[in-house]
């Protein structure tokens, strides 16, 4: 039962390295950038688990309820974060637009043969 | 009971993640992201984050999905299936994971009170909130105020990523002289099948009402800018779905996107600069008031504005980047 403490921990680390694998074996640019989402997704599970106090609520001060808070710091940077994680994935989908335009595949070993070949 | 659920749901997460990695058909792989982004988000609302809970359901599960089909349609669907490096691949992976899961038997268990993140500066947050800003939401507190350096760091990298897309994909109608009206040559997605139409028409003014709620009642429930400029665009962008781009750019024109997207910003460096001449430090906003804690709440509202409409804008110009290259 002490060890299920530990349970959220070792699902970040399995969505990181599921997320990881995607970015470096998978060719697929997209597949890259969903890859890249799992990854970014596992490390906001990271701080919001750490947020998480034993029989607290979310920290919203009710006046004169004497209640446990959990941590508002990680919300506040995994909030601003998840912001900022959608527009540099889009960032990225346009460039794999582009790139999908210019070389007319969008999987990475196919681009790298073209730019050998020009 | 909320432990085994919560456990039951990072189980789906995990099964969710490895089927995107897996799916051949790309469509298929960012259908399961939507999914993927709702369980993440249920999780975050089990472990009390509430805030982050409605940002991520807003952007995860709604716009993100509409960004990804957007450059689907731009891209092919199909990935090529490849077999070279995988054993490679796996191998760095899972010794990876190991290193990682090993590294965990050194952390604090979950919800365990004398943790050291919770030593620092967050019970001070608690504690002094009510005293210093009297505001409920501690969370809109700390990213209106005292982190509020941090957050408009963010706002500038959400701008910078919009005007990166707009670069690379252009906006017909951002510059220059054309009309909205002949833009988007009355482009329609779902306008064509009846049940969505209804109930999307339906269901379009309540999102954006929300929103607004969302937007102004931040300070004593969950919501912020944030949500809410995520919120509004998803809004706006079902709209555009059902009634069709041209309808959308005239409602909100590609002119008044770029006004709105770099207006939040300013509006939020523009109290900063109103701070500073009242004689106060950038963004410290007790001068903006007689009461210090009022000035503070006046700050919060501000800035808070700033974000959202940055927000909207940026969301809502790429989205139409994107439906605008399809064409």
């Amino acid at each position: 039962m002490e060890l299920l403490g530990l349970f959220n921990y070792w699902v970040f680390a399995v969505l990181l390295m599921v997320g990881f694998y995607a970015v470096i074996a998978k060719p697929n640019m997209i597949k890259k950038l969903l890859g890249l989402a799992i990854f970014q997704a596992a490390v906001f599970l990271l701080y919001i688990t750490m947020d998480k106090v034993e029989g607290g609520t979310a920290p919203i001060i009710q006046a004169g309820v004497d209640a446990i808070y959990s941590n508002p710091l990680p919300q506040v940077l995994i909030l601003t974060a998840i912001v900022v994680g959608i527009s540099t994935t889009a960032l990225g989908l346009a460039l794999v637009v582009r790139i999908h335009e210019a070389y007319g595949t969008i999987e990475e070993d196919e681009t790298q043969q073209k730019d050998l070949e020009a | 009971m909320t432990a085994l659920f919560g456990i039951f749901l990072l189980t789906l997460l995990v099964i969710t993640a490895v089927g995107i990695v897996r799916a051949r058909n790309l469509f298929t792989a960012v259908m399961l992201t939507g999914i993927f982004s709702l369980l993440m988000a249920a999780n975050f609302f089990i472990l009390d984050a509430a805030d982050v809970a409605l940002t991520e359901a807003a952007i995860g599960a709604g716009i993100s999905t509409v960004l990804l089909l957007g450059a689907l349609a731009l891209t092919p669907a199909r990935e090529r299936p490849t077999k070279s490096g995988r054993w490679l691949a796996l191998t760095v992976v899972a010794l990876n994971a190991l290193v990682v899961v090993y590294a965990t038997f050194e952390k604090p268990r979950l919800g365990d009170p004398n943790a050291p993140v919770h030593q620092h500066v967050a019970p001070w947050y608690l504690e002094e909130t009510p005293k210093l800003i009297d505001i409920p939401n501690v969370v809109t507190a700390v990213l209106g105020s005292y982190r509020a350096y941090d957050t408009l760091g963010e706002v500038i990298v959400v701008l910078t990523a919009g005007i990166g897309v707009l670069f690379l994909l252009g906006l017909p109608g951002a510059v220059g002289k054309r009309r909205p009206e002949d833009l988007a040559q009355g482009r329609t997605y779902l306008s064509h099948h009846l049940v969505p139409q209804v109930v999307g028409r339906l269901v379009v003014p309540f999102i954006l009402l929300f929103a607004l709620y969302v937007q102004f009642h931040g300070e004593y429930g969950p919501g912020g800018g944030f949500q809410a400029g995520a919120i509004f665009a998803a809004g706006i962008i079902l709209y555009a779905l059902i009634e069709g781009e041209r309808e959308a750019l005239t409602l909100i024109s590609p002119r008044l996107l770029m006004v709105l997207m770099s207006g939040g910003a300013l509006l939020y460096g523009g109290v900063g600069i109103v701070n500073m001449l009242l004689g106060g430090n950038f963004l410290e906003y007790s001068v903006l008031a007689a009461d210090p804690v009022k000035g503070q709440q006046w700050g919060i509202i501000a800035i808070e504005l700033g974000v959202g409409i940055t927000v909207a804008g940026v969301l809502l110009a790429i989205y139409h980047a994107f439906a605008a290259r399809g064409r």
